[in-house]
């Protein structure tokens, strides 16, 4: 099976968020980025077990600048087989979506992986959008992802519940948690991967739909209240009067 | 002209009133379109909240998310919609990237408020940890409102229904099986959760965070650990890589209250953490904090509750 997997950077989920310019852009000092975690952890692992038990190869794919080349280099460790980088910014999930189209569309994908989600802008969009650009079905969030020849099963969540859903390749699937477990790349991926050969694509000319204007913080938390466990209802008229939510 | 998307099997839920409220908020003339079996009499009720009219057609299934696809891009199209909007719910994201693609129609999803003074939309960004507010560049949108945003607000009278037929067919995805909860508020949209973690040490202790929830008329929830080790069900599952919930009041019991886990829940209004260990870490993010044993605290604060309904009676 042939199988691309879609992969985004991403802050350390540990990292401080700040943005410079006016609140207009991320504060990149001193964040160190890493692959998505859905991204790697569900898409890129799934992708890599369906190919060591039923044959094919893992191509990954990125929209980004040279910098993002780190985390290409970290998939390819993990065991990728390929990696392709659209060479721009990715300005929004939109455009984002149809460089990767643009660049799958001649290259015969049976299988398509996203995460369910950057951690980042969390707006679940990307995936969708590739499987709409290219006519594909999409299983959206999908926890469970079983091969059988050219026929997939998968789980995907729903509001409160599951479904199982059955579809044929070609298709484009978004996977949440459950769909694997983390690997972590051993020495001599990584040092395998040091000296792999990246394609760079250019970007082709497509249009953002939306834009980041600026950003803000949340304010500060006040200062949490202590309550004595012995005093209930002190909590129940603070939940009452004070902060109304009862 | 505005469309709002929303399921009505369960009748009118309170994610589908804050939707037809935000779209009203927006100021042109409001569309409901939507599946299901829920009566006319019922749909009208939209009309309460500010649609003008609704639009049903009752032989597509939520379950078959590729129908949805078809009915609100159909339903787009013959009201002439410039503004689509849905509940940023689980059939918004496997249905709203869809149609941003096939209507060319900039996509904002998690929106918490309307548009300001510039037309920016907020949305949360960084799980959580930091606001964006995004334009969108395309002559046509489509947002997607987070759960618990606003309230509904009821002023209008009912509107006329009328039956829609989208023309929507299955799609290459066969639905085998379909299993949900009946009756249960889905977590996201729940004002009022009790959620508990490790502390409460097995399955079986349970009792005393349902019946908390009970006396509040809350939801339950619970953190990551807690749904891998199988003591509750996956979809309880608040944090990173489970739901996101912003409830008005999150009471967490046992819960230390990891990065991961306020990632989920940060947007909540207000936090009571109740844990034994005074240095876990929740009781930086919250409003509210007990020291103390969730098993002594736990029935000592649903007997409070009762009390405080019994007076208010």
């Amino acid at each position: 099976m042939k199988i691309l997997v879609c992969i985004s950077k991403a802050p350390d989920t540990t990292s401080k968020i700040a943005f410079t310019g006016g609140n207009t852009s991320f504060d990149e000092n001193g964040v160190q980025f890493i692959v998505n975690p859905y991204d790697e952890w569900y898409a890129l692992v799934r992708a890599l077990e369906i190919k060591e038990t039923s044959g094919g190869n893992v191509t990954i794919i990125t929209v980004g600048n040279a910098a993002d080349e780190a985390i290409m280099r970290k998939a390819l460790a993990i065991g990728a087989d390929d990696a392709v980088r659209i060479d721009a910014d990715p300005k929004d999930a939109y455009y984002t979506a149809m460089q990767i189209s643009e660049y799958a569309k001649s290259q015969n994908f049976d299988l398509v992986l996203v995460g369910k989600e950057t951690i980042n802008y969390n707006g679940s969009q990307v995936g969708g959008m590739i499987s709409e650009a290219l006519g594909l079905p999409f299983v959206s969030l999908a926890s469970k992802l079983d091969v059988s020849g050219n026929k997939l099963t998968l789980e995907r969540e729903i509001a409160g519940g599951v479904q199982v859903v059955e579809v044929e390749t070609p298709v484009v699937v978004s996977c949440a948690k459950g769909m694997a477990e983390q690997r972590i790349p051993n020495m001599r991926g990584i040092m395998a991967a040091r000296t792999r050969q990246l394609t760079v694509i250019p970007a082709a000319a497509v249009e953002e739909l939306t834009s980041y204007v600026t950003y803000d913080l949340p304010p500060a938390k006040s200062t949490c209240k202590m309550i004595s466990a012995d005093n209930m209802d002190e909590l129940v008229q603070l939940l009452h009067n004070e902060a109304k939510v009862i | 002209m505005i469309l709002v998307y929303t399921n009505t099997e369960n009748g009118l839920s309170k994610a589908s009133k804050e939707v037809v409220t935000y779209a009203k908020k927006l100021g042109d003339s409001v569309t409901v379109v939507t599946n299901g079996n829920a009566s006319n009499d019922v749909l009208a009720e939209f009309g309460q909240y500010g649609a003008a009219k609704v639009l049903v057609d009752r032989s597509v299934s939520t379950d078959d998310v590729q129908q949805v696809i078809d009915l609100v891009a159909s339903a787009s199209e013959s009201t002439g919609a410039t503004t689509i909007i849905f509940s940023h719910d689980l059939t918004a994201k496997a249905v709203a990237p869809r149609l941003s693609v096939r209507l060319k129609a900039g996509l904002v999803s998690g929106a918490t408020d309307v548009p300001n003074g510039d037309g920016a939309i907020r949305v949360n960004v960084f799980s959580g940890k930091a606001f964006g507010f995004v334009k969108v560049n395309s002559s046509k949108r489509i947002i997607s409102l987070l759960p618990n945003s606003l309230q509904p607000e009821a002023s209008g009278s009912s509107c006329g229904v009328e039956e829609f037929s989208s023309g929507a067919s299955a799609g290459r995805i066969k639905v085998l099986n379909t299993k949900k909860p009946e009756g249960e508020i889905p977590l996201p949209e729940a004002e009022l959760v009790v959620s508990a973690g490790r502390g409460l040490k097995g399955p079986e202790n349970w009792g005393i965070v349902e019946n908390l929830a009970k006396s509040l008329g809350a939801a339950t929830a619970c953190s990551r650990p807690v749904a891998d080790i199988g003591w509750r069900p996956h979809h309880e599952h608040v944090g990173q890589t489970g739901v996101a919930i912003r409830p008005n009041l999150y009471i967490a019991a046992g819960i230390s209250g990891a990065i991961q886990h306020l990632a989920g829940v940060n947007g909540s209004k207000v936090i009571v953490v109740i844990n034994t260990d005074q240095e876990a870490p929740f009781f930086k993010a919250a409003d509210y904090g007990i020291i103390g044993d969730a098993f002594e605290v736990l029935p000592k604060l649903t007997e409070a509750i009762n009390k405080f309904k019994a007076a208010q009676n």
